[in-house]
């Protein structure tokens, strides 16, 4: 193992992904991404030099379209999906002190 | 007569000859549900007073000539990851126990269109992420062949309502195997089409390029006509493909004769259960004897599809996930210190262990200083891999393997050692990395009973020809056998 999932890095990591995670969740997440990335690593077996990275298989272009409202006012639909709403708005905790 | 033991297309027959109405074929559809569920838990949400509202309308518009393709007023099921406006739509998660969909995705709204009556929404991995329907937030889905085993995943609900009788048929999505492998599974028939084929709009995303919509189905015929049904260009998907040719059921001809079939050697070693690999020589067997050219060869790249799979698709998922923040929809935390803590604490909370773990895998490759170092690989690993099926698909029309290496598992023994799982997925997920199409179709059953699958894969926007050759396959094969507990 390349140990690349110390405390910091899972710390680091739990950042990114917005998740808290229990002391023994941690562990097992290191454990868990070391063994993933063990495997992932098998990857560096191949020769990619000079290879251009596909992300998508066809060719894909920009799809582009007038700025034209075509749905109609639905807020009131939407908004019965929030956990929490006031006078037409999201609450959310107080953000600036 | 069981009217959930017919094929779609038997029950639309019926339908458009008035031997049977549509509410007797979405009351027949529900009195299966609720007798069968029980044993085989398929459905997250079953909609009976919508279905039957659904049903009285088309009677109306069948009644009055608006409707008359092959699928009206026949049932069907959606997996819970395609939302459905005024239905509740969960993605098996906590974190969307109680969304409720203010439109309806686009594969959905074709079906409609074509007169189908939803009777509800089917079970599933936790947004998609597994192989058994056991990361579900809210409960394991059973094999109909055995309730013992999973009915593989991430679409199998979808697949044990088909294979089940609850429904002729259902809407399963596939992002590296999720509705080739639980149609192997539960002996029915999946197919993946072309990535763009399909809409993805109001697909709740998993991995946005590998993620695809498609039909489970009894038979090849119901795979191409509910293919035909669903697949459409869409200016609301932006990777969505105008394509040539929509009528995927002109390839329902029992002919293989010529069709030249690649067997990929590295698919048929080491790790491949021999009563799968004898299942699959003996259908290569049979389409040689219709007069197909049949041969091995070397694919190559097989053993790195996996792992440039996984980077790419948590990559993906890390980042679409990321709109689960507790604010707009979904669960939110009810305890919370500030806004950051609120997030942490809803994410915790409201998604489950393998969710979490792609997140955490995905946010790390994504992350500076790794991103090269894995996530740029995979991207390349990809095009190799995308080579070297253009390179197959020179000398063949389709390429004929195994689904998956062994035929269903036990309930409750897939998710201790999730690597073990992800190698399931060998034979299935280089087709979404390379956008393929491919089918997944019962050949036969091991000494257990359960079903076994073939998988053909196709070239791009080839669907006809996989569709073709499975269909002369099936013809040979006959109708599968139904569950014992039909």
């Amino acid at each position: 193992m390349a140990n690349r999932i110390d405390d910091e890095m899972i710390e680091y990591v739990g950042i990114l992904a917005k998740l808290s995670l229990s002391d023994e969740e941690k562990e097992k997440a290191k454990k868990d991404m070391e063994e993933m990335l063990d495997y992932i690593d098998t990857l560096n077996e191949l020769d990619t030099e000079g290879v251009e990275p596909m992300s998508h298989t066809f060719p894909v272009y920009n799809v582009f379209r007038e700025d034209v409202v075509t749905n109609g006012d639905e807020r009131e639909k939407m908004q019965a999906n929030a956990p929490k709403v006031k006078n037409g708005g999201f609450v959310v905790p107080r953000t600036v002190e | 007569m069981d009217l959930m033991s017919l094929t779609a297309l038997e029950l639309g027959r019926k339908i458009k000859a008035k031997e049977v109405s549509v509410l007797e074929a979405a009351r027949a559809a529900l009195d299966a549900v609720k007798s069968r569920e029980e044993t085989l838990h398929a459905f997250v949400t079953v909609d009976e007073e919508g279905a039957l509202a659904q049903a009285e309308q088309i009677q109306k518009k069948i009644d009055a000539g608006e409707l008359s393709g092959p699928l009206a007023g026949v049932p069907v099921a959606v997996k819970d990851v395609m939302c459905t406006e005024g239905l509740r739509t969960t993605c098996s998660s906590k974190m969307l126990e109680n969304f409720v969909p203010v439109y309806t995705a686009e594969a959905v709204i074709n079906l409609q269109k074509a007169g189908a009556v939803v009777i509800g929404k089917t079970n599933m991995d936790e947004f998609a992420m597994g192989s058994t329907t056991e990361t579900s937030a809210f409960g394991a889905t059973k094999n109909p062949y055995d309730a013992g085993r999973v009915p593989g995943g991430s679409s199998g609900g979808s697949a044990a309502a088909v294979a089940g009788r609850e429904v002729p048929y259902a809407l399963g999505s596939d992002t590296g195997d999720s509705i080739r492998q639980p149609s192997a599974y539960c002996g029915v028939t999946g197919l993946k089409p072309t990535y763009g084929t399909v809409s993805r709009y109001g697909l709740i995303a998993y991995a946005s390029s590998l993620d695809q919509i498609g039909p489970m189905t009894r038979d090849v015929s119901d795979c191409a006509a509910v293919l035909e049904a669903i697949a459409s260009y869409d200016p609301k998907d932006s990777t969505s493909v105008k394509r040539e040719d929509y009528d995927f059921t002109s390839a329902l001809t029992d002919d293989a004769a010529g069709t030249r079939i690649g067997i990929p050697r590295d698919y048929m070693g080491e790790g491949l259960d021999p009563e799968v690999k004898a299942a699959i020589y003996a259908a290569a067997k049979e389409l040689e004897r219709k007069g197909a050219v049949v041969e091995e060869f070397d694919l190559g790249l097989v053993k790195y599809a996996i792992p440039a799979y996984y980077v790419i698709a948590c990559a993906e998922a890390s980042s679409n996930l990321a709109r689960f923040d507790g604010v707009k929809y979904g669960y939110r935390a009810e305890e919370f210190e500030g806004l950051h803590d609120m997030y942490k604490k809803t994410r915790s909370q409201g998604f489950g262990p393998e969710v979490k773990r792609r997140i955490m895998l995905g946010s790390f490759v994504l992350s500076s200083g790794y991103y090269d170092a894995y996530y740029v690989k995979a991207l390349k690993v990809k095009a190799l891999i995308k080579r070297a099926f253009d390179e197959a698909f020179k000398r063949y029309d389709c390429i004929l393997g195994p689904v998956a290496p062994a035929t269903a598992p036990e309930l409750g023994k897939s998710l201790r050692d999730p690597l073990k799982m992800y190698l399931s997925d060998i034979y299935t997920i280089s087709v979404n990395l390379a956008g393929l199409p491919g089918i997944s179709l019962p050949c036969g059953m091991d000494k257990a009973g359960l079903p076994i699958g073939m998988q053909l894969i196709g070239d791009a926007f080839q669907e006809k020809k996989i569709i073709r050759t499975a269909y002369a396959y099936e013809c040979s094969r006959g109708a599968f056998p139904a569950p014992k507990m039909i």
